[in-house]
């Protein structure tokens, strides 16, 4: 690993100021279960390291009502919030089990101790867990500046709309009527070899795929056919097309589309 | 370089350390606790494990800056004078280990799910070993020595305190 300069600024002021004063490349720290190996890979050589956990009020869980026309309720996990923490949120359990149920299936528990929401989502690994919730369960990620919408995100292979020196502080999660994610984990290292989260809202149903793709995405046809008939019969013979999906040692592309079918009908029973 | 103070089995330490020290750089290469092992540097092995404010973390996978005002245990810090921690002590009488060079991290990954899984069952004492590989047992000792350990530390708890009392915990 090559030395850097290491920052552990107590405000989100003092971290975007610090951001200014880094140097070539500085880097937001939060779990680190991600950037220390890539630090020890060498993959990564940032100027300074800018370690986010001493900023207070970044991490827990809360439920809010939405504002306006969207009376919804939102469960609002803080960016700094761990994975073990989200998957042992009673709150998180009892309103989206969904999403308490794809942390608990993130790396292993070591991990989950230290890896964070903010962290993943920021860092957008195409095999990540998480994106798939953002863009299923309607998320709105709020960062120091703004606040962006779920589907305006993730922008591709390693890549959001975070600009540089903007740090997500929560993601607000809607409430589904009903969801599940069904996950075909990767053996070694537990990513998602592909994962399908679906989730119902009324009469509106999202299927947001991970793990599959460059990033994560919706599959229209399959929304469109469990919006009329919300059952995994209503999938049969909807196919997507390996075009563009990942190939590599683990899986080829068509075996990945093939996946895509049989999570999502699996993720559809499991929603009950 | 910077300075960093934690608590390592219960023993206040400061350090000066480079930014990118691995928190088990600073427990084998400045304080001397070589129990915690290295064996994948990759955050896959589990073989690092120790507890940073209770909870079970890779150590390779933490910059020891991270861990500035956090109370640290290794498997060092587990024994009361000669009397193992009854999660060593089940790993021995179940011979939960063959070369040993994992059992540093799979007695602290265990310890912490008998500390919050008190009523873990194999399948969940498989599940937990996810994070902590073992290339001798096969890892059926293993499950039966840290069953038989969560059995004898709730056994051994006077309610509330044991945890403390024994210094592992924060």
């Amino acid at each position: 690993m090559h030395d850097f300069k290491y920052a552990r600024p107590a405000s989100l002021a003092a971290a975007a100021t610090l951001v200014k004063k880094g140097g070539a490349d500085p880097v937001f720290l939060a779990g680190g279960q991600t950037l220390i190996p890539a630090l020890k890979m060498r993959l990564r050589k940032p100027s300074t390291v800018i370690d986010l956990a001493a900023i207070k009020g970044l991490d827990g869980i809360a439920e809010k009502k939405g504002k306006g026309k969207d009376k919804g309720l939102t469960v609002v996990v803080g960016a700094l919030t761990t994975h073990a923490a989200v998957a042992g949120s009673k709150l998180v359990k009892a309103r989206i089990p969904a999403l308490a149920a794809l942390a608990e299936g993130i790396g292993d528990p070591q991990v989950r101790h230290r890896g964070t929401l903010g962290g993943s989502i920021a860092n957008a690994d195409p095999a990540a867990d998480y994106p798939a919730a953002v863009i299923a369960l309607h998320a709105e990620v709020v960062t120091n500046k703004r606040s962006i919408s779920g589907d305006a995100f993730f922008k591709g292979f390693f890549e959001t709309a975070l600009k540089p020196g903007e740090i997500v502080t929560a993601v607000n999660f809607r409430v589904p009527d009903k969801a599940a994610y069904m996950k075909f984990a990767q053996p070694a290292s537990r990513f998602a070899l592909v994962g399908v989260l679906v989730a119902k809202f009324g009469a509106e149903v999202r299927v947001a795929v991970t793990g599959a793709g460059a990033s994560v995405f919706r599959v229209p046809d399959m929304e469109k056919a469990l919006a009329k008939s919300f059952s995994a019969a209503a999938l049969d013979g909807i196919k997507v097309s390996p075009k563009d999906l990942n190939s590599d040692i683990h899986a080829a592309a068509d075996y990945r589309a093939h996946l895509i079918g049989v999570l999502a009908k699996r993720a559809v029973e499991a929603c009950g | 370089m910077p300075r960093v103070a934690l608590t390592v089995n219960g023993k206040a330490v400061t350090a000066e350390v480079e930014g990118r020290t691995l928190l088990v750089q600073l427990l084998r290469e400045n304080l001397g606790l070589t129990g915690t092992h290295v064996g994948c540097d990759t955050s896959q092995c589990g073989a690092c494990t120790v507890h940073v404010n209770g909870r079970s973390v890779k150590s390779c996978t933490m910059l020891a800056v991270q861990a500035a005002s956090s109370a640290v245990t290794t498997i060092e810090g587990l024994a009361n004078g000669t009397e193992l921690h009854p999660m060593q002590e089940a790993f021995r009488e179940h011979h939960g280990l063959q070369c040993g060079f994992c059992t540093p991290g799979m007695v602290m990954s265990a310890i912490d799910l008998a500390r919050h899984n008190p009523e873990a069952d194999e399948t969940q004492v498989r599940e937990w070993l996810e994070g902590n590989l073992c290339r001798c047992t096969g890892y059926h000792n293993i499950v039966k020595a840290i069953l038989a350990g969560i059995k004898a530390m709730l056994g051994n708890a006077p309610r509330g305190k044991s945890a403390k009392s024994r210094g592992t915990s924060s």
